[in-house]
Formats: C-alpha cells, structure tokens, sequence
C-alpha cells in the first residue's frame, strides 16, 4: 500500500491516471501500479547486469573477453522465473477483468450513441427513464482558432451533461450511428467502443458527486477530437430535482413541437438557425459554402432550391459512402425547421416552407424507422 | 552450386580473394540500366536503403507537421482533415516506406555475403520487388493532392470510416496492394535463398542469425500480407461494389474489419522486429569480442515469438466488445510472448557480460536498442492487461508504446547496421565523431519527444486529435520540441553517410575485431560486383 502513496501523488502532477471516483477505477490504478513497480524492479537488475558490463568489462580497461555462451540452469531460471511473475500479474487481471465485464443488475441504464461528431444519450430504465438529449462541445470555435482566450474546460465541455446518481450500477449501452466512436471517460474507468449497428455494454458505480469528463477514444473523422463527454454525478435528491425539471422541460418542448401546431416560415428559420449551428456547420460551415469538394456548399446548391421532397430525403437519410450522414434522429421540428432555414438564407431565396407534418410523412410515418430509400445504419441489435 | 546468373562466357569466375569485379565481369551495367534493370543483390539492396531513407524524410516531414500543429492548444496551421490525413500516412509511410524496405535492403546486401552465396534465388524477382515500391510510393503521395486530400482514416485504416473517405482512400488501397506483393516476392527469394543457396558446410544452425531472423521473417510476410490484401480489398468493395462486409445494415460487421486486418498486423509488428533483433545479434557480439550468448535458444524464442505473434491479434480490440472468456485468452496468450522476448534480451546481455566492450557508433546504437526496446515492452506489458488497457487504449500511451518499439527499437537497430556494414559496403569508414553525435542526439530527442507521451495517455490524451485540453500543453509542448529536434539530427544522418561513400578513409577487409561472419572474413571492403561465383571453403 505504501507504494501506492507516490503514485497517487503524481496523479496530481499529470503523471499517473486520473484520480479515479469508481472502486473498479481503484483496482486498476493499483493494478497499473503494481505493473509499473514489477518493471522498475526487472529494469533495474537487467540493466544494472549491463551497465557493469558497460563499466567493468571494456576492452579500454584491459578487460579480457571469456568464452562461454551458453549456461543450462541460468537459462532455465530466467526463462521459468519470468513465467511466475507474468502468471502472478495475470491473476488479478483476471479477477478485475470478470467484474468489469459483469454489467448485470444494474439501478439505471443509459444508452450512449455516437455520432459524427456529438453523443445522444437515451434514459432507458430506472428513475430518469425516458430522459433523452444530445451532448455536443460547448467550446466556442473562437477559442479553438486563437481569437478568444481558451476556457478552463476548453475541448472538455457539452451544452447538456449526462447526469447519474452517485452510488448506483449505471449500465451503459454503447452504439454508433455511422462510424466506429468510443465512450470514454477515464475517472470512472469506462471505455467502450461504440459500433453501428450493434450494441455493447459496460458499467460504472460512482463514489463521490462531481464532474468527471472524457472524449471520444476511436478516430471517426475530422471532428473526433471535439466530441467530448460530461458525466455529472449527484447525490440521490439532486438527481430526482433533475429527473424532475427535465421531465417538465421535455413536456414544455412536447407542447412547443405539438404535431399539429401551425408554424410561421419565420419561426421556423429562427429554430433552424439553431438546428444548423448545432448539427451542420461543422462541415457545411456558418455561410453555407461548406468546403468543397469533401463538403459541398448548400448556398446555391441544387438540393437546397430543388424540390422539397429531394431536400428532405438527403438530410434524412444521407449520402451513403459520404460523410453525409443521415439526421433522422433529429425530431420532426428540428428538421423541418433547418430546411426552411436552408432553403431561405445566403444565397437560397425559395421562400419554401417545410413543416413538421410533411417531415413525419416523409419518413413514412415512423418517428425513426428506416425510409424504403437506403438507410445510413440499421436498428439498434439487442445483444 | 553456382547459381550466378550473370554472363559466364568470359572464362573468368569470379576468385572471392581477389574481387575484381570490372576485371572479371567485362560488361559491369552502368548508367540508368544498371539500377532499372539490375539483378545484383547488392545494387538491389542500395536502392531499398535510399528508398527507404528518402521515404524517412517524407515521413519525418509529415511527423514534423504533426508536432507543429500539437505544439499548443488550438487549430493553428492545419484543418482537423488534414491533420487526420497526417497522421495517417506519416505511419503508412514509416511502415510500408521506410522501416520494412530498409531491413530488405539489409537482407539483399547481406544474407548471400553471409551464407556464401553469388545472389538471391530469383535475381530478376529481385529487381521487381524493389521497382514496385517507388509507383506504390507516389500512389501515397498523390493521395495528398486528389479532391478531398488524404483520406483521414488513420494507419490502420478501420471500416466503416473508411467506406466514407474519398478518392484517396481508393490510391491508397491500390498502394497496399503493390507494398503487398512487394513484400510477398521478396519473401518467396529470401526463403528459397536461405533453404537452398547456403555453402557447404553452412549448416543453418551455423549461419548468422541476421538469416534466421530473416527466414523466419519471410515467413510471417506470406502468411501474413495476404490477408492486408484480403482487408484492404473487402473495403474497396464496400466502397464501390455494394458489398456490406463491414457494413451492419447489409449484415456485416465493422469489427471483422478489425479481426482480420489486425491477423496480419500484429504479425506485422514482428515484421519490423525480428530483422531488427537479428541486427542487433550480429552487432553486439562483434562489439563484445564474444560469441553471442545461447545461439540456439535466440532461434528458438525467434521461432516461437513468431508463431505466437498469430495467435495474439486480439489484444489491439480490448475495447470492441468481445466476450470476456476471449479478453481473457488475448490476454495470457500476449502475456506469454513477454517470455521468449525476454530470454532474447537477457541472451544480448550475457553476451556482452565478460566480454571485451568497445562503443563505436554501431555499437551505441544497439545498447540504445536494447535499453530503449525494453521499455517498450514493459508499456506493452501495461498494454497487454485488460483492465488497464481499459484506460490505454486509444491514447498516447499506446503512442508512446509503438514508437519506442518502432523507433528506438527498429530504427535505431537500422542505424547500428548502417554505421556497422557501411565500411564493408563502401569500402570507406564514416566519421565516428559525428555518428557518436547522431547516436547522442537522437537518443536524447527521442525520449524527449516520447516519454512524456506516457504521461499525457495515462492523464486522459486521446490519439489522432489534432487539439487537446489545457491540462495536456506543457508536454505536448515538450514532446514537439524532442520531435524537431530528431528530425534535425537524421540529417546529420545524411551527411555522415553521403561524406562516408564520397571521402571516408579507407576501410579494412575486416574492419571490427570481433566480427565473425563471412561477409568480414572471407571478402574485400568493398566486396566484389559479384562475390562467392564459387562458394567458399568452411570447416
């Protein structure tokens, strides 16, 4: 145990793991310390064997070579020695490895999907169920090229943090809309790749409240390192007052997006406004010009003053083989209102107007169903 | 047993104590038909050493771009897709371009000089192998500049990103192809050489373990590069021909790719380390005075290295989801190869201990190897566990891991042969002063770019970002400063070696007292255009 001491110390300095907040993240910074120790004390007798060599047996202080080059039992010792040590290494390797994998019985479960390049989160079971937002970086592209000074949790901050209680197994499921992402947060010593279209698992059970942040952790493209993770555990009562106000919220937005509600083209391109910041200008840029020839311009384009039903069906669905991917788990709102705004800005002057009806028709009336067009990645796969 | 294909019809054979070769051999090619169409092992094996440093610089450049851009926080000189698109090819072309083709320059040059033989099996295959990698290079090169730029996918090139990438992913693909069949002909001549071409009385438990580095190495290049070919062939399909190999929606599955194009790269890995270790297995005993320690037991942990360098693949997909009873046996079984890697570490230093140590440069190089390569075992061995990879994988811990093993392991052991065969290829000795001063300085760039890696993987730095978080500037900062600095030693490199075959004093027949093999004790520095048209006399 004395031993860990140093190591916990350097985890302030940056030099060792981040203080872990799960007794699972324990038993790995300790595994990782145990590992590091065997190999200081192996580096130190093998190398200071040649570093004597290095000093005593030069040729410049006369020494004379010896023959031999070949001894039966110190080979034997330093072939069955090293076995022990790695057959010792592996025991707790194993026992730590079972229970990482042991994702059963769980208080809340919380799906986790990537996309390019944000998370969505799903409140599947336990209190909170239901619950369902996406996470995208909050750090402006200001601080990013230079021209705003870099906030203390630059690159490392969501618009909406995925909230869980403190002391409960939260199981989460991890999947991919498009291409392969990774969920990782490394305080509560969870990485899990996330693949389109299969589901894994993995779980974690928080010891203390706090903020606890991580990234993506598999290349998925040009914005991989900018879709980062916010996990903020609460006490029990915090985390029912939350479940609370967004479950009010949710019925707010409900409301707001009724099915049947008459939008304006005005109220619908403010909404889409929003829409795009947060879902296209990463690729098709704030003026619309997007960056040829990988991200076409929509300022102009052919989809964006053609017909409706065109423009619809690519942002539903996508280009397959592009990085085009489909947007259809945006709400029918959302999407109707980024189109009227694309369809009526720069250089776009249809004065269209898409409304949530027809997206919902468009789809073919399931809310995200696959359209009989091809679609970017099948259903979820249970396990 | 000659198998010399050169025109015999002169009368002369070549006489292996005296090497004249313009005497002997009347129509010595020149000009540009004496490397376009050569079919001499040793020719063949300078164009693999130039290729492959010229495509060090490439890659060292694109390295260097890499550093900048990490240098501070922020998005300074480049896009996040170009970056991708960096780092990228930087490690298709390090793996593909420099490091694999400079040990095939070494075996061209040395393994016929070693076993007593005029030249490889197949000396026209020869000339193929070698002329198919400058076309593969421009493919990667002109990847950079088609609509879209390079495709940002990484080294490793995983589905389904790589079904979205554009036209540069295709110049790529067919690039893997030819680097491919490159490698699998050079295999098929260096296996056929070795079982078949040695002297009499060259037992293969006698000849120097550079050429059972380089058996067992052909072998793993067979079994292995075919399946990258199958990999990279299933994506181009993917892409183009409506195939759903990796695409879940059409029943496949993005993870195969990963099984299989990782069944070839593990072995890969040994690839690069195996010739690597043989280097080291000729040059420390030489610096040593000493036989090397427990000869047969090198090829035995060789041997068994790699074949279990198949059975390990797994341990790159930790994270992807597989049953744990499969974690499991990726685990033990990578943990196992810990062992014969291990022996050969301690057989390199028995040989040295009573010895009669000197330190020149080749000598330098190979205990940075031994040293440096170690640690990135232990990383490897952190790597290796699980539960801790759990926090590894997918950072600069992993980063860190493959470039001391790649770096201060194979590169360095490439410049310990360089510096050490130099004055047998040349006939010229280089400046030892100013390689003592490439040894010093790279040693002490490279950790200086790469320790401090560790550190930024195990405090949360994911790989392939081209931004990251304030907690991590300070050693990034540091870690690009090391990295300028190493790649302004290697032109030290560059000069020492271009001053060497211009102007270098002459060398000896057997320059280093305690070399022991045939190419140092049976021929002239340099040797003859063809060497051994009748094998030598061995007892």
């Amino acid at each position: 145990m004395l031993l860990m001491v140093p190591a916990v110390a350097f985890a302030e300095y940056k030099l060792n793991l981040q203080t872990p907040n799960t007794a699972l993240g324990h038993t790995i910074f300790e595994l990782h310390t145990v590992i590091t120790w065997i190999c200081v004390v192996i580096f130190i007798i093998v190398f200071g064997f040649m570093f004597y060599a290095v000093f005593a047996h030069r040729k410049s202080v006369g020494h004379k070579a010896a023959h031999f080059h070949e001894h039966f039992w110190v080979e034997v010792g330093w072939t069955i020695v090293p076995c022990i040590i790695l057959v010792a290494m592996a025991w707790p390797a194993t026992k730590a490895l079972i229970q990482l994998r042991d994702t059963s019985e769980p208080d809340l479960t919380i799906k986790a999907t990537g996309y390019q390049w944000k998370w969505g989160y799903d409140y599947i079971k336990g209190e909170g169920e239901g619950i369902s937002f996406f996470a995208t970086l909050a750090t402006p592209r200001a601080q990013i090229e230079g021209t705003e000074k870099k906030g203390e949790h630059y690159l490392l901050e969501t618009d909406v943090n995925v909230v869980v209680p403190v002391g409960k197994k939260v199981r989460v499921l991890v999947t991919a809309a498009d291409v392969i992402h990774a969920w990782w947060v490394p305080a509560l010593a969870v990485k899990q790749d996330a693949v389109p279209g299969f589901i894994r698992d993995t779980w974690f059970k928080a010891t203390e409240p706090g903020i606890f942040r991580g990234q993506c952790a598999e290349l998925c493209g040009k914005d991989h390192g900018f879709m980062p993770i916010v996990v903020e555990v609460k006490s029990a009562a915090d985390y029912s007052a939350w479940v609370a106000s967004q479950k009010a919220n949710m019925k707010k937005a409900a409301v707001a997006d009724a099915p049947d509600k008459t939008w304006t083209l005005d109220e619908l391109k403010t909404r889409g406004e929003k829409v795009y910041g947060a879902n296209c200008v990463a690729c098709h840029q704030p003026n619309g010009m997007g960056t040829p020839p990988a991200f076409p311009p929509l300022s102009g384009s052919k989809i964006a003053t053609g017909p409706k039903g065109d423009h619809l069906a690519r942002v539903l669905n996508g280009k397959p083989n592009t990085a085009m991917a489909s947007f259809q788990h945006l709400s029918d709102a959302d999407i109707a209102a980024v189109i009227t705004y694309e369809r009526n800005s720069w250089a776009n002057k249809t004065g269209d107007m898409v409304t949530p009806a027809e997206v919902k028709a468009a789809r073919g009336g399931s809310q995200t169903g696959a359209t009989a067009a091809e679609p970017a990645a099948a259903a979820p796969v249970a396990k | 047993m000659s198998t010399a294909t050169h025109d015999t019809t002169h009368g002369h054979a070549d006489d292996v104590a005296h090497g004249h070769d313009d005497h002997a051999h009347a129509h010595k090619p020149y000009g540009m038909m004496r490397w376009l169409g050569s079919t001499n092992h040793k020719d063949i094996g300078t164009m693999y050493l130039w290729f492959s440093f010229t495509m060090f610089m490439v890659g060292g450049v694109m390295a260097m771009l890499i550093r900048a851009e990490l240098f501070q926080p922020g998005l300074q000189i480049l896009t996040p897709e170009k970056f991708n698109s960096m780092t990228t090819y930087h490690g298709l072309i390090m793996v593909f371009g420099a490091i694999m083709p400079a040990f095939v320059g070494f075996a061209n040059w040395l393994i016929p000089m070693q076993i007593g033989a005029p030249d490889m099996a197949f000396p026209r295959m020869n000339n193929l192998s070698f002329w198919l990698l400058p076309p593969a290079a421009a493919l990667l090169i002109a990847a950079q500049f088609v609509p879209g730029g390079g495709a940002g996918v990484g080294w490793t090139m995983y589905a389904p990103l790589t079904t979205q990438a554009g036209p540069a992913m295709d110049l790529t693909i067919f690039a893997v192809h030819i680097l491919g069949m490159s490698s699998i002909m050079g295999s098929i001549n260096i296996i056929t050489t070795i079982l078949n071409m040695r002297a009499p009385g060259m037992g293969l438990m006698k000849m120097p373990l550079f050429c059972w580095t380089w058996l067992i190495t052909a072998y793993l290049l067979v079994a292995s590069m075919p399946v990258l070919a199958g990999a990279v062939t299933m994506t181009l399909t993917d892409r183009h021909f409506g195939t759903s190999f990796f695409n879940a929606a059409g029943g496949g599955d993005p993870v195969l790719y990963q099984h299989i194009f990782w069944f070839f790269g593990h072995p890969e890995v040994y690839i690069i380390a195996i010739p690597a270790f043989g280097v080291i297995s000729q040059v420390i005993p030489a610096f040593s005075r000493k036989p090397l320690f427990g000869y047969a037991s090198m090829v035995y942990a060789t041997a068994s290295i790699a074949i279990l360098s198949f059975l390990v693949w797994g341990h790159h997909m930790y994270t992807t989801g597989m049953p744990v009873e499969t974690q499991l046996y990726f685990m033990y079984a990578t943990t196992v190869i810990a062992v014969p890697t291990g022996v050969k570490v301690f057989n390199w230093v028995a040989t040295m201990w009573k010895g009669s140590l000197s330190f020149e440069t080749p000598m330098l190089f190979a205990l940075g190897f031994l040293f440096l390569f170690s640690l990135g075992g232990f990383t490897g061995l952190h790597s290796g566990n699980v539960p801790v990879d759990v926090q590894l994988q997918d950072t600069y811990y992993v980063v860190a891991h493959f470039h001391y093993v790649m770096v201060a392991g194979a590169l360095f052991s490439a410049f310990a042969g360089i510096y050490f065969w130099l004055p047998k290829w040349t006939g010229r000795m280089y400046n030892e002063t100013l390689g003592k001063w490439h040894f010093w300085l790279s040693l002490i760039f490279f950790n200086v770019a790469f320790f401090v890696q560790h550190f930024l993987g195990l405090a949360g730095m994911p790989r392939r970002v081209p931004d990251y978080a304030l907690q991590f500037a300070e050693f990034n900062a540091i870690s690009s400063i090391g990295a300028f600095g190493f790649g302004l030693s290697q032109l030290l490199f560059l000069y020492v070696v271009v001053k060497c075959i211009t102007s270098g004093e002459k060398a000896l027949d057997k320059q280093w007292e305690g070399a022991d093999s045939l190419e140092w004790t049976h021929l002239p520095s340099p040797p003859p255009y063809h060497s051994f048209v009748t094998p030598p006399v061995l007892k």
